[in-house]
């Protein structure tokens, strides 16, 4: 088991340097989707090796993947909006809220 | 527990394709390789996902992130156009400072599941008939949360209409 | 009436108070209202004299108030006797004449009001004064009669002279003043109260010892000396006449001056247990008498005369019951009270006469010498004839006031050779300059036809006070005939009533001396048989020391005043040394101080504060760079918090360590925070400018 967890680790700080160093706003989104990915190895994990019996972790895994679905959602169309405003993607273009 | 103990040789080949596409994934420069890099790493995951026995969860990973990324492709082409030509600078500036922090994260984690060895291990496995189960769950125990999430896509979805509207138009 | 005795002073001072605080911009008013006061007073003090004669002299006392202090009693109250009943006319008479004599003096006068502000303050004052029943309130009044008088010589301040007469006036006179508390304090101090007749019947009972007694009387009667003009203080009558005539009049002819002689007669029972005292009473008085009429003698200012015979006068009262309190301590009969108070009373009026009819003459003429006069009988006829009169009267001859009343005091003297002889020569003195100042004045050939053509009689308010003075200053002497059955003497006495008997050869005497000094007068200035400027030439040295008055006013500067002034200036100067010397240095040690203090303040305190700001706004600058407005660096932010406080976690858990390795690695992690951010704000801000500029040039 510690295999998969250790799996679900190193992705989620994958997915996570990713959020954190990506300029392109729909990368760090594509990172963010490792992230959510990393979590539900874990739940689908401890739901076979914890418990298997009632499927609750395969269930918290369907409502996050839902959960992410709406996330990209508006993430997308907040890109969208930064595109408009800016003409361009780049994180750089909204760091005025500052000092 | 042989299961637990050792995933198999599968498991190892899926975990390095979808480490290595998912380093792919935060580090090319174009977002284009990047959105095929996520499809493979995707797909890992939802291999991963048959070995532990989540077979509907599989499918539908698999059927969501291919729609998902598709368009996350055509946006990434579509927003990045017009920086062709230019030399692009794909990470922030302090890349070495969350790489460490990352790696000293990543090395926490990894650490405390290796030094916590009291794991309850459960002797059951699971059911057989896996989708029937979900689907079952879903109309019963998970009714609430269903429809709650359901509701929370709907908003998801006017709000990312709002948003996205052209005022103009 | 005499029961509300106390309404006589009162009134007039009704009258001050309300023209100070209600009719003082109507002039009219005030003035009409000030007179209607006095009037009250003078006909309150004509039924309490005949209540008083109907009473046969007994006193009336009456307490309003009374307190003490330890051993020593304060009252207020009021004792109407013969002696208090007969002032209280004298006072209220000619203050009335006066009143009714401003209104036509003072017409043209800026601060006509207050001028009858202060004549009302001064009546309440000298009535209060001889209507008191104790020797606190008669000090009280004392010093109002001072205060009014000094506010009146200094009438026309604007005059440097009139407002330097005013504190000569003042000071001279509190010299005596404060002889007069000495005195009182002695005196009620050892007696235990103020109250005239307590104190006389404790000291008749021997509660003071003689020298006490003799001490006590001699100090209140340097009071009497300052305020009735007595040689050494003598020196600020004559200078108080630069007030206005009115006010030489009232108060320093009539009535204030008096009120020494008044002490000193209501003080009689004590100077006749104490034959020092009432000797040394007598040698001032007649000394001051001597001096002051034979300055008199030379003087060309009409005002300067009067005051200098009113010193005199005054000396010859103030003999006559002198000499009355050491003939009786001698267990002799002396008709000295009688003399003294009746002369008092003649005095007053005739005296105010002189006065109002000099000011009506001034008002005439518009000067004061008599050199520039003469011959001003024709044009001011009233004016001259009770001039007259009352010149006569005081000359003494019969059947004027004078006459009685002088004739009483050389009665006096008769059995006192030496002051009997001085008593003719002032009585002679006093016909030669009061008849040398009449033919100067009324007399002759104008001397000044400048003058002469402006002069007119004065206004009907000023001439009929000088006719209703002029019956007094010829009948006010007949309640004092030695033939009368109940005149004077036997109405106001001090013991035993002194029964006067007619000395026909006495009377002779004065008669002869009189005549001869207005013989003399008229030879040399009506006649001009004897020419005035031989006499001078014979009499230089005289004449001179007579002409400066003795030299007193500058044997006083050199005596007193440079002395005072000398030692003023040294105490300037130690003032100045050292007294200032100590401040300035007082002040420079806490100017040196609160510079310490300041650079404290400054670099101490005020460090602090700002080093606490400087820390606080430095500190915050480095901490507001992790405010870099990218969100991904909020995100590392997180991430870093989490990493360090989990390690940090993990130390304390596992490990033990200490807190300040933890404290360090804690700093070294926002440190390192810190430069990231600050790398991460500067490359932000140069990505921005770009992006401001592409979009700038997109604009464009």
């Amino acid at each position: 088991m510690v295999q998969y967890l250790t799996l679900a680790a190193i992705l989620f700080s994958i997915g996570l340097f990713g959020v954190i160093t990506r300029r392109n706003t729909i990368g760090i989104l594509m990172s963010l989707e490792l992230m959510f990915n990393a979590a539900n190895i874990n739940l689908v994990t401890f739901n076979k090796f914890i418990a298997p019996e009632t499927l609750t972790g395969q269930m918290f895994a369907i409502f996050v993947v839902v959960v992410a679905a709406a996330e990209a959602t508006v993430g997308l169309a907040i890109v969208l909006l930064v595109y408009r405003n800016w003409r361009g993607i780049s994180t750089d273009n909204f760091s005025i809220l500052k000092w | 527990m042989n299961e637990a103990a050792n995933p198999g040789i599968v498991f190892w080949v899926l975990s390095a394709i979808i480490l290595v596409t998912g380093f792919m994934v935060v580090s090319l420069k174009n977002i284009f390789h990047c959105a095929i890099a996520l499809v493979l790493c995707l797909s890992g995951v939802a291999g991963i996902f048959v070995l532990l026995g989540a077979e509907f969860l599989a499918g539908a990973q698999v059927l969501i992130y291919v729609g998902a990324v598709a368009i996350l492709m055509i946006f990434g082409v579509m927003l990045t156009s017009n920086l062709a030509g230019k030399k692009i600078i794909a990470t922030t500036s302090n890349a070495m400072v969350a790489f460490f922090a990352t790696v000293l994260f990543g090395g926490g984690t990894i650490v405390t599941i290796f030094m916590t060895d009291v794991w309850r291990y459960s002797s059951e496995s699971l059911p057989i008939d896996n989708v029937m189960f979900i689907g079952k769950l879903l109309m019963t125990e998970f009714m609430l949360p269903f429809e709650v999430v359901s509701v929370l896509l709907l908003a998801a979805m006017i709000g990312a209409i709002v948003l996205a509207r052209d005022e103009e138009s | 009436m005499t029961e509300n005795a106390y309404l006589i002073p009162l009134l007039p001072f009704i009258g001050f108070v309300m023209i100070v605080f209600a009719l003082r911009w109507k002039e009219k008013v005030a003035a009409g209202f000030s007179i209607a006061m006095i009037l009250s007073s003078w006909v309150f003090s004509i039924i309490v004299l005949i209540e008083t004669i109907g009473r046969d002299g007994a006193p009336y006392e009456a307490f309003f108030y009374i307190t003490s202090f330890d051993t020593l009693n304060f009252e207020i109250g009021i004792l109407i006797d013969s002696l208090t009943a007969m002032m209280l006319i004298v006072v209220s008479t000619v203050a009335s004449c006066v009143q009714i004599y401003s209104l036509g003096y003072m017409k043209d006068d800026p601060r006509f009001s207050r001028f009858f502000a202060y004549l009302s303050l001064f009546c309440f004052s000298m009535l209060g004064l001889v209507i008191a029943n104790n020797f606190f309130m008669i000090f009280i009044f004392w010093e109002l009669v001072g205060l009014t008088s000094y506010l009146l010589i200094g009438f026309w301040f604007e005059k440097k002279s009139a407002s330097d007469a005013g504190k000569k006036a003042f000071i001279t006179t509190r010299i005596g003043d404060l002889g007069m508390i000495v005195g009182l304090l002695l005196i009620a101090g050892g007696c235990g109260t103020f109250n005239y007749n307590e104190i006389f019947s404790s000291v008749a009972a021997g509660t003071l010892s003689p020298t006490m007694l003799t001490t006590g009387l001699i100090f209140l009667f340097a009071g009497a000396v300052g305020k009735s003009a007595q040689f050494p203080l003598h020196v600020w009558l004559p200078d108080a006449m630069e007030g206005p005539t009115p006010v030489s009049a009232l108060i320093h002819a009539a009535t204030m001056v008096v009120a020494g002689v008044y002490l000193v007669a209501r003080a009689m029972p004590l100077f006749e247990s104490s034959a020092t005292a009432s000797m040394v009473v007598a040698i001032i008085g007649i000394t001051t008498s001597v001096m002051a009429a034979s300055i008199g003698l030379v003087q060309n200012d009409i005002k300067r005369v009067l005051a200098y015979s009113t010193v005199s006068q005054l000396g010859y009262m103030i003999m006559a019951l002198g000499l009355y309190g050491y003939d009786t301590a001698m267990g002799e009969h002396s008709p000295g009270y009688y003399a003294g108070t009746f002369h008092l009373m003649t005095h007053a009026f005739f005296k105010a006469l002189l006065f109002l009819g000099a000011g009506s003459v001034i008002h005439a003429v518009h000067t004061n010498n008599i050199q520039e006069m003469g011959g001003l009988l024709p044009k001011m006829k009233i004016t001259a004839w009770t001039f007259m009169i009352a010149s006569l009267s005081i000359s003494g001859i019969f059947p004027f006031a004078g006459f009685w009343s002088k004739d009483e005091i050389v009665a006096t003297a008769s059995t006192h050779p030496v002051f009997m002889f001085f008593t003719l020569a002032v009585a002679f003195m006093t016909a030669f300059y009061m008849w040398r100042l009449c033919f100067l004045t009324f007399w002759g050939k104008p001397r000044d036809q400048h003058r002469f053509d402006h002069a007119h009689e004065s206004p009907r308010s000023m001439s009929w006070p000088l006719a209703f003075l002029g019956i007094l200053a010829v009948g006010a002497g007949w309640v004092g005939m030695p033939w009368l059955k109940a005149g004077f003497a036997s109405f106001v006495y001090s013991g035993e009533a002194y029964k006067p008997h007619a000395d026909y050869m006495l009377m002779g005497v004065s008669t002869v001396v009189a005549v001869s000094g207005i013989g003399l007068a008229w030879l040399m200035y009506a006649k001009q048989v004897i020419s005035p400027d031989k006499m001078v030439a014979r009499f230089k040295p005289i004449h001179k020391l007579l002409l400066n008055k003795y030299y007193f006013d500058e044997i006083y500067d050199f005596i007193i005043i440079r002395p005072v002034l000398a030692f003023g200036r040294y105490m300037w100067t130690f003032d100045a040394r050292i007294v200032d010397g100590l401040v300035n240095g007082v002040a420079w040690l806490v100017m040196i101080w609160s510079d310490i203090k300041m650079w404290f303040d400054k670099w101490i305190i005020d460090g602090a504060v700002n080093g606490a700001g400087w820390v606080i706004s430095s500190t915050s600058s480095l901490l507001r760079l992790v405010q870099t407005g990218a969100v991904q660096f909020y995100a590392l932010f997180i991430l870093a918090s989490i990493v360090i406080l989990a390690v940090v976690k993990y130390e304390v858990v596992y490990n033990d360590v200490s807190w300040p390795v933890l404290s360090i690695i804690l700093l070294a992690g926002l440190y390192l925070l810190s430069l990231v951010s600050k790398s991460v704000a500067e490359k932000a801000k140069t990505a921005a400018a770009a992006t401001a500029t592409d979009s700038g040039e997109e604009e464009k």
